[in-house]
């Protein structure tokens, strides 16, 4: 799947999300968080692990240019660190998400009927559940780890996914293209992939932006009840979790894993609020 | 279900002698079959019985719900109200005024609502408003003034996904041919706005509250968790690290019923919106 | 011609005889693309009492020029750049948002062209009928209900006595139109303001809004503006007629001057390129032929009467028995062909025609098996059809093809025209190699008047006719023998129209093709068919040759589908011989 071969309508959205300086600027700081999570752990002279008892709590200096915590570790390490795990869960869930969401979209859509109706019955039902009841009972019960804390985020993130694919599949069912195709005795696979797929790819980009934060604050959420990534490993949500706890003694704990968070969210969803304008197909229509 | 995970409610950090264990399960009837256990439940639940709770030793799973439950809902309900008495009106301001500051304003302050998670929101509004500024007590649920800073906390995520959801549901409506037959018959635009827009306009804010009732939920726990606020979150929560069952199955029902009864609610209200849909259900 | 004052004895209070006098009007669009000049220069008046026709295709401005008259366009991207339009003494264009609400509903009134969208789904039909009244401070509320529902009535809005909580959605769209009529007429305004009232209508039904609204706005000595595409409606009840292309007035004249004596080529080619059921040339004339002079050959083709199809020579190609398509809704399945039965000879056109929901559409699809057929048969080249065998569906498939209505949302958007030209061929194993298939679609894109400079392009880069050519040269990929033409006109403007219509007729001609016609306008179905069948509610109700079921009409169904057409679509030689108002 590609912006290379899907037509000039890609190009086109791509031309009109470079007219959006806000979306720009998101790209340019998602960019750069992701360099320094990437390469900061390396950069950095210290490990994320790293306990120094001698030199805690200390505020942010030439050594540790963004301090140090409770037991010494250095915190732009941790950060740093603890941005690559919440990055990573956010894409790896995300990815989880789109797979079962998009093909139980465009399963349900383009069955139609009765199959169609009880589908999308499931999907409200598990819509009206608050869905930390269920991330929750799952860690209590499987324990917590790494795998199965994205494959469960990703299992309860996909439901909008599936609403927005089937919302766009049953749409493009109707229109005459597709009519054409089977007129013209295409297969379904050919018709769902070379037909439908494609033109429903601008939303999903949207989506799938958007689903990033969705499920960094999830998982920070998890982590921030405990139930998330334990400790000595780090990522966003546990760091601030520890930053508020002793928000008194070191503001910086709370501070940094904070706006390094939080800038993230916001990117992210400009770029999707951006990446939405630019494909919306209401706007490339003539 | 929970049943099968590892560990027990009894296998606590500290080592209980074998013979109290032993008494204490036969107590709880966990010495029996599983089966036989969970039948049993099904048998007390029938009767209301939620059984008693393995951790707070003499409380009822329902007695302690009915202590907690009273404390989360007001949590809930201001929340809530906090979310539509802000989220709505700066949504119609921002769709009315659409591309000016009174759009970009607003919008960029509820992109950074949305942004902001309560677990940072909340120890930020702690920091300003009780350390600085001593204006409310940090934590603990004891009067009124405690009230304020959760439920603002909570309630200002909700508000500014719902000022979203109205700009663009009224951005939608606005642009609608009935919105231009109204202006046609020479209505004001207030009228246009209160008597033809809206109704459509908000569609979508009621369709959210279903979800929003599951993120209220979902919320509390972490709102209760940072504020140190007695309610049924924090017990759920708690009772779920314990290994409580019968607390975290009777939560968890309590929590299910409680979400369909306000989905109900929700498509009664869609119902009094919108006439269609008064006639298909 | 005098325009005299209709009575005023029975109007119950005095109002302002208002006096509509637009001059040099420009409104533009501001948009990222550039500016468009929708409105360049307009003038036109509306004197008390009197009815203008405001005639233009897509594009032309007329519906701009309406909007502006109330300031309802949406600024930005409109402005209106200059000009002037004076209601009763003052311009309007000076006025503010608040001024233009008094006049609003109360001194002009409008009517928009889509009765689905344009009464509040919210809102009861009754409540939104009395809200001018209302707004004005012209009656209580009580009051202004009663009126509302009397004015219903009047417009055959019956429901409302015993209904009077009846919501939109509860009503049709003629009825809804009727109620927008009303509404716009409850508080008995000076002028009339129509933009495309009918259009989105069946033609029964608009035959009977139009007489409403034109016996209503007569009574009440309402002047009105009556904007359409469609000449030979404007034609049934203007007295004067506005012709508008490209954003300018091109001719303006008395109703029946225009057609007897039409000046401008434009408004020649206009009148011309409308197939008529008396007429039967070969080729139609279009706009193109009267902007530039047209060659002696097409000329010839014009005046030539098509010949008639020997018919009983005609071998059947494909025979419907007794077909019967349900769909399941909420409220059960809804039978969309129920019975239908009809015989299609090869070489030859059939012509289907039907209101909207008579289930015609529904019947060509399912020809085709795009639509699950309950039971009956359908035979082709005598033997029934079998998709279960692979070899057996590509052959069916390559044979038969279809062509639809809307020719945006024809062709998948993120395909160059190239692709979608050879994968049918690629699917269907046509043709040895690439070169060769590429070849093929070069010629194909040549029969059907575009060339080889479109194949790189995606399809948001051509108009709506190029659109349907490219449809068209699609269902050709396979060389089918049978191709179903499903309302593939409805959407175009006349005068491209008949360029299509040309194009499927040459290419009937050339490739010895067999069309199943399927169309809502009789005129085009009469110009295009040898034989046609009339389809209501599922049924065939009368089966034809053209000639014979246009002159001597055996149904009554048939009858009142012919007699809602405008006189002036009917003949060529259209005489307006009505008294003046």
């Amino acid at each position: 799947m590609s912006l290379e071969t899907s037509s000039s309508l890609g190009r086109d959205a791509w031309l009109r999300l470079r007219a959006n300086r806000m979306s720009m600027i998101s790209l340019f700081i998602l960019i750069g968080i992701a360099f320094v999570s990437i390469f900061g752990p390396a950069l950095s002279s210290y490990d994320y692990d790293q306990q120094n008892l001698d030199r805690v709590f200390e505020s942010p200096g030439k050594d540790h240019i963004f301090g140090t915590d409770n037991l010494g570790r250095d915190l732009f390490a941790r950060t740093t660190y603890g941005g690559r795990i919440s990055l990573a869960v956010g894409l790896l869930a995300t990815v989880v998400s789109l797979v079962i969401g998009v093909s139980y979209g465009m399963f349900s859509g383009y069955i139609g009927g009765r199959i169609d109706t009880w589908m999308m019955r499931a999907v409200d039902v598990l819509y009206a559940l608050p869905f930390t009841i269920f991330v929750i009972l799952l860690m209590v019960l499987f324990g917590r780890n790494f795998l199965l804390l994205f494959i469960a985020i990703g299992a309860v993130e996909w439901l909008t996914m599936a609403r927005i694919t089937r919302a766009q599949t049953m749409n493009l069912k109707k229109s005459e293209f597709i009519e054409a195709a089977r007129a013209l005795g295409y297969s379904h696979g050919r018709i769902l992939f070379r037909h439908l797929l494609p033109n429903l790819i601008g939303p999903i980009i949207v989506y799938a932006t958007l689903t990033v934060p969705a499920v960094m604050l999830l998982e920070a959420v998890l982590s921030f009840l405990g139930l998330g990534i334990q400790a000595p490993m780090s990522s966003w949500g546990s760091l601030i979790k520890e930053g508020a706890e002793k928000m008194d003694a070191a503001p910086w704990l709370l501070l940094f894993p904070g706006i390094f968070f939080c800038l993230s969210l916001f990117a992210l969803n400009f770029l999707g609020d951006g990446l939405r304008d630019a494909l919306d197909p209401k706007s490339s229509k003539d | 279900m929970t049943r099968y995970a590892p560990g027990g409610p009894f296998d606590a950090e500290k080592a209980i002698p074998q013979e109290i264990k032993v008494k204490l399960e036969s107590h709880f009837g966990l010495d029996r079959p599983l089966f036989d256990q969970y039948l049993l439940y099904l048998k007390n639940l029938l009767r209301g019985d939620l059984g008693p709770s393995f951790k707070y030793s003499g409380w009822e799973v329902s007695e302690l719900i009915a202590t907690a439950f009273p404390v989360s809902l007001t949590l809930g309900v201001l929340s809530l109200g906090i979310a539509l008495f802000i989220g709505i009106p700066a949504g119609i301001m921002a769709a009315l005024r659409k591309n000016t500051w009174l759009d970009y304003l607003p919008m960029s302050l509820s992109m950074a609502g949305i942004c902001l998670p309560t677990f940072v929101l909340g120890p930020l509004l702690i920091y300003i408003f009780s350390t600085q500024l001593g204006l409310f007590p940090p934590l603990g649920w004891y009067g009124p003034s405690d009230w304020f800073l959760p439920s603002f906390t909570l309630g200002l995520f909700y508000a500014a996904y719902v000022a979203r959801l109205t700009r663009a549901g009224m951005l939608e409506t606005l642009q609608q041919d009935y919105v231009r037959t109204a202006r046609a018959k020479g209505a004001t635009p207030w009228r246009v706005v209160t008597r033809h827009a809206l109704r459509g306009g908000l569609l979508p804010v009621v369709t959210y509250l279903g979800p929003a009732f599951a993120g209220l939920v979902s919320g509390s726990f972490v709102i209760e968790s940072i504020f140190f606020i007695p309610g049924l979150g924090k017990f759920f929560v708690t009772a779920a690290f314990n290994r409580d069952y019968t607390m975290v199955l009777g939560t968890v029902l309590f929590y299910a019923s409680l979400i369909i009864l306000l989905n109900l609610l929700v498509d009664l209200l869609q119902a009094w919106i919108d006439p269609k849909a008064r006639q298909t259900r | 011609m005098v325009f005299e004052m209709p009575s005023i004895q029975n109007r119950p209070r005095t109002k302002i005889m208002g006096n509509l006098d637009i001059q040099n009007l420009k409104v533009s669009f501001h948009t990222r693309e550039g500016i468009i000049h929708a409105v360049d220069g307009v003038d036109l008046s509306i004197k008390p009492g009197e009815i203008v026709g405001l005639v233009g295709e897509s594009g032309s401005g007329k519906s701009v020029t309406c909007n502006s008259v109330l300031k309802l366009l949406p600024v930005p991207p409109a402005r209106i750049e200059k000009g002037q339009i004076e209601w009763s003494g003052k311009d309007l264009i000076d006025h503010d948002e608040q001024n233009m609400q008094a006049i609003r509903g109360k001194e002009i009134s409008m009517i928009f062209q889509d009765p689905m969208s344009c009464l509040n789904p919210y809102l009861s039909v009754l409540e939104q009928v009395a809200e001018p009244l209302v707004i004005h401070g012209m009656a209580s509320l009580e009051d202004a209900r009663k009126q509302a529902s009397e004015m219903l009535v009047n417009v055959g809005v019956q429901r409302v006595v015993d209904h009077p909580h009846a919501y939109p959605h509860e009503f049709s769209g003629g009825m809804r139109q009727r109620a927008m009529i009303a509404m716009a007429l409850v508080t008995k305004p000076s002028l009339l303001l129509a933009d495309e009232p009918t259009t989105a209508l069946d033609v029964t039904v608009q035959a009977k809004v139009l007489s409403i609204l034109k016996t209503l706005c007569t009574d009440l000595g309402v002047s009105v503006l009556f904007v359409s595409h469609d000449l030979g409606l404007v034609a049934e009840l203007a007295d004067r007629v506005v012709v508008m292309y490209r954003g300018k007035v091109v001719e303006q004249n008395h109703t029946g001057s225009i057609f007897s004596n039409p000046q401008h080529p434009y408004v020649k080619a206009l009148i011309a390129c409308r197939p008529t059921l008396e007429s039967n040339p070969v080729r139609l004339p279009t706009v193109d032929d009267f902007m530039n002079p047209k060659t002696g050959k097409e000329e010839a083709l014009e005046k030539l009467v098509a010949p008639s199809l020997n018919l009983d020579s005609q071998e059947t190609l494909l025979q419907v028995e007794n077909l019967v398509v349900e769909f399941p809704t909420e409220d059960g399945p809804v039978r969309a062909v129920d019975g239908a039965s009809l015989m299609i000879r090869k070489g030859s056109t059939h012509g289907l025609v039907g209101e909207s929901g008579s289930g015609k559409t529904t019947l060509g699809r399912s020809i085709l098996h795009l639509a699950q057929l309950m039971s009956g048969s359908i035979l082709y080249q005598g033997k029934p059809i079998n998709l279960d065998h692979p070899d057996d569906r590509s052959k069916f498939r390559k044979s038969m093809q279809i062509i639809f209505q809307d020719p945006y949302a024809s062709l998948n958007p993120r395909l160059t025209i190239e692709q979608t030209l050879l994968e049918p061929m690629k699917v269907h194993g046509i043709g040895s190699s690439r070169k060769e298939r590429i070849e093929r679609v070069i010629n194909l894109l040549e029969e059907v008047g575009l060339g080889e400079e479109y194949l790189h392009r995606y399809p948001h880069e051509f108009s709506g006719g190029q659109r349907q050519r490219i449809c068209v040269a699609r269902a050709l990929t396979t060389e089918p023998e049978f191709i179903v033409c499903d309302e593939c006109v409805s959407a175009m403007d006349v005068s491209v129209q008949a360029q299509v219509l040309n194009l499927l007729r040459s290419l009937q001609a050339s490739r010895n093709l067999t069309y199943l016609f399927i169309s809502h306008d009789l005129g085009v179905v009469k110009f295009m068919s040898d034989e046609i069948s009339v389809m209501q509610n599922g049924k065939i109700v009368e089966n034809g040759l053209a000639d014979d079921l246009y002159r001597s009409p055996k149904s009554d169904y048939t009858r009142k589908l012919l007699n809602s057409i405008p006189l002036a679509n009917r003949s060529a030689n259209f005489q307006i011989n009505r008294p003046s108002v």
